[in-house]
């Protein structure tokens, strides 16, 4: 079959690789129809993430057709659509009980290795490094997704490809982001980062009944995506303090919640403060630059959340825990529970009430990944969101 | 989770001499890499010189160990692992450019010297251990939680057959009427050691002890006890492991190096008991078809479907 390889720092090459087959029991192969590049595939492509191997497949949302299913599987047959969530979980552990499945026990068969970085080991995910379990991603023809018993999401509505496809990560890790705020009537919420997650997470926050948006970022296509399709006020990080802006927005009292959906690529509007973290990070004496969650902090109100929803991965330096613990900040984080959303998500689709499709800026056939990667790592031809079909 | 290897009493006056010299070693390395360079006959370039950094980094923390801990045999192994290091740079140097052969040679004869020095002193050491009938028991223990209830897990592991399904080490179990069983497992270096043991306690659903006959291929014991987590979470098991390493002390160590950490060894196979008794099944990514075996942790092939090797 073909599949998208990362082959080293900012190169990935469609190749011709073998087909995955059935290894467990509660397997499933899936024939892959629709699958997209994910904003935390840029930090992999960047070679920021560790534990990369040169050939691994890349791509960890995506949905597609049944094609085999292992004999412990009984609740998907052949032919049958699905959406696959990124974060493999076992159902069984007790994090999956809690419905915590990103955090799953069981489903990281390189535990010992992430348990060195993390003091505890993380759940498998789809092409996302060896860390991450080394999982076949599903930038392919077709993928093996295991415990195929409890991750896929049947699709039994005629929707199409594009309205559920975000299902397997990005709509409800918006929505999680969003969810983890406690929302209230009168609340604000900013946003930094207006790609795809943090446009999905304003959504989500309007949904949840936040009084007033606000997102930040320096692109204006990204910031005019998120007025005319989130309902959000947006600030341009490079033209104006974002702080001294907030506190204008807010009457002085600062944001009820931030959410970081940027991770550890951001950038900073002051050029010496972005050269500092850029210069440490090359030098691998701090693995992420996250001068979006600093600034969140700073600018969270008294007592105020913040929801870190973009990646991190390693050792943050500066941090200012000062202004968390002084003013009583809370801090939720964490790769998103996929599962336990995709179904009320769905619903919602259904209802009419979200319409992911409006993210999608380019469609390419799976053999153009590599241009793909490149206009949204470059934030070329005003690229947001890209959807390969396989 | 702690393993540790206990080894010797005495001699330790050659591992002190090591020790001073490996810090008399250190400070100019540290200080002016530049001019070991020069001395040892390697043209210093930038690079060059923080890796004779790097070495006097090795060689701080060799003193530390040696002059701390005199009687462990351990840090003389890894003093004598630090001269291969240092020979494989002197041998790439010998080949680059910019090098003086004539300076060059007799560094790297003394540094052979050395080498034979450190590999005579930890001899010694472990003869001096074995004579003083001391062991090098390596011990390794873990904890993990299934979320199955006692009585399920307790009987699964009771079975001893069953243990070979997530004890990567262990080849087969055979129980016998009597309730002794034999035990066949792989060794370090592709080795197979086979022995008989015996269960010295057994109370259901709380603890199990067994021991190695006398007369195995290697001596070993291990304990697994069975707990109750709190707000039923389901079951703890916490399990140690005590064996007489092949080939002793130094083999201890080699396998160490060669990735067989008992530690990370008995912490795998208690996840995959938890896999087996939660999911039913071990976990394989296709990175890890070979088996998760801590070795294939460290060496990780590509994340692409294909054959296991």
């Amino acid at each position: 079959m073909k599949a998208n390889c990362w082959m080293g720092i900012n190169r990935v090459e469609v190749r011709e690789v073998d087909d995955p087959k059935i290894l467990n029991r509660r397997d499933a192969v899936v024939r892959v129809t629709s699958t997209a590049i994910c904003g935390s595939d840029l930090h992999l492509y960047d070679g920021y993430v560790p534990t990369m191997e040169k050939g691994d497949i890349l791509g960890h949302e995506f949905m597609g057709e049944v094609v085999e299913v292992g004999s412990g599987v009984d609740n998907l047959r052949e032919g049958d659509r699905v959406v696959v969530p990124f974060p493999i979980a076992c159902g069984a552990c007790l994090m999956c009980e809690k419905g915590l499945y990103a955090a799953c026990e069981n489903s990281n068969p390189n535990a010992g290795m992430a348990e060195k970085l993390f003091g505890h080991p993380s759940a498998g995910i789809f092409g996302y490094s060896h860390l991450t379990g080394g999982y076949a991603g599903g930038q392919a023809e077709y993928v093996r997704v295991p415990f195929a018993d409890v991750g896929p999401l049947k699709i039994e509505s005629d929707l199409t490809d594009e309205q559920v496809l975000f299902l397997s990560d990005i709509l409800p890790t918006g929505y999680m982001g969003a969810e983890f705020c406690d929302i209230k009537p009168g609340d604000v919420i900013a946003v930094w980062g207006a790609g795809p997650v943090g446009l999905f997470a304003m959504v989500s926050a309007h949904l949840l009944g936040a009084s007033q948006v606000i997102a930040i970022d320096r692109f204006d296509y990204r910031l005019e995506m998120a007025r005319e399709k989130a309902g959000a006020e947006t600030i341009n990080y490079d033209q104006v303090d974002v702080n001294e802006a907030l506190k204008d927005m807010t009457g002085g009292r600062g944001p009820d919640a931030c959410i970081d959906a940027v991770g550890l690529e951001a950038h900073h509007g002051f050029a010496p403060i972005h050269a500092y973290d850029r210069v440490k990070q090359a030098a691998r004496m701090e693995t992420e630059r996250a001068h979006a969650l600093r600034q969140a902090i700073t600018c969270c109100r008294n007592g105020g959340i913040v929801s870190v929803i973009g990646v991190y991965g390693g050792m943050v330096d500066k941090f200012p825990m000062g202004a968390v613990v002084n003013r009583g900040l809370t801090i939720k984080a964490g790769q998103c529970h996929v599962h336990r959303y995709m179904r009320p998500l769905l619903e919602r689709i259904e209802k009419g009430e979200i319409d992911p499709t409006f993210v999608i800026t380019h469609r390419l056939p799976l053999a153009e990944a590599a241009h793909g990667y490149q206009i949204f790592k470059k934030k070329q031809e005003d690229c947001v969101k890209v959807v390969l079909s396989a | 989770m702690t393993a540790t290897t206990q080894p010797d009493e005495q001699g330790e006056g050659m591992a002190r001499v090591l020790g001073w010299a490996s810090l008399a070693l250190a400070v100019p390395q540290l200080v002016t890499p530049k001019k070991v360079l020069r001395l040892a006959g390697v043209h210093p370039g930038t690079a060059s010189a923080s890796l004779v950094r790097l070495v006097g980094v090795r060689e701080l923390g060799a003193a530390a160990g040696l002059l701390s801990k005199p009687k462990q045999g351990a840090w003389l192994w890894a003093r004598v692992a630090g001269d291969a290091m240092d020979l494989a740079l002197l041998g790439r140097a010998l080949r680059g450019a910019g090098t003086s052969p004539r300076r060059l040679t007799p560094a790297t004869a003394a540094v052979v010297g050395i080498t034979a020095l450190d590999i005579v002193a930890g001899l010694q050491r472990n003869r001096a251990a074995k004579a003083e009938g001391a062991t090098a028991t390596t011990r390794a223990r873990s904890a993990v939680t299934v979320n199955r209830p006692r009585a399920e897990v307790y009987k699964f592991w009771r079975q001893f057959e069953n243990l070979p399904q997530f004890m990567h080490h262990l080849e087969a179990v055979d129980e016998h009427a009597d309730g002794r069983s034999h035990w066949k497992a792989k060794a370090p270096f592709g080795r197979t050691v086979e022995w008989d043991a015996e269960i010295v306690e057994d109370i259901p659903e709380q603890h199990i002890a067994w021991r190695a006959l006398p007369g195995s291929d290697v001596d070993n014991r291990g304990v697994v006890g069975f707990r109750d987590a709190p707000g039923g979470r389901g079951t703890e098991v916490l399990v140690e492991l005590a064996f007489e390493p092949p080939g002793g002390p130094l083999g201890a160590v080699a396998a160490k190096l060669f990735g067989e950490h008992p530690d990370q060894q008995i912490a795998d196979d208690l996840r995959r008991f938890k896999q087996i008794m939660e999911t039913g099944e071990i976990v394989v990514s296709d990175a890890s078809r070979d088996g998760t075996k801590t070795l294939n942790q460290v060496r990780q092939r590509d994340a692409q479907p294909g054959e296991a090797r």
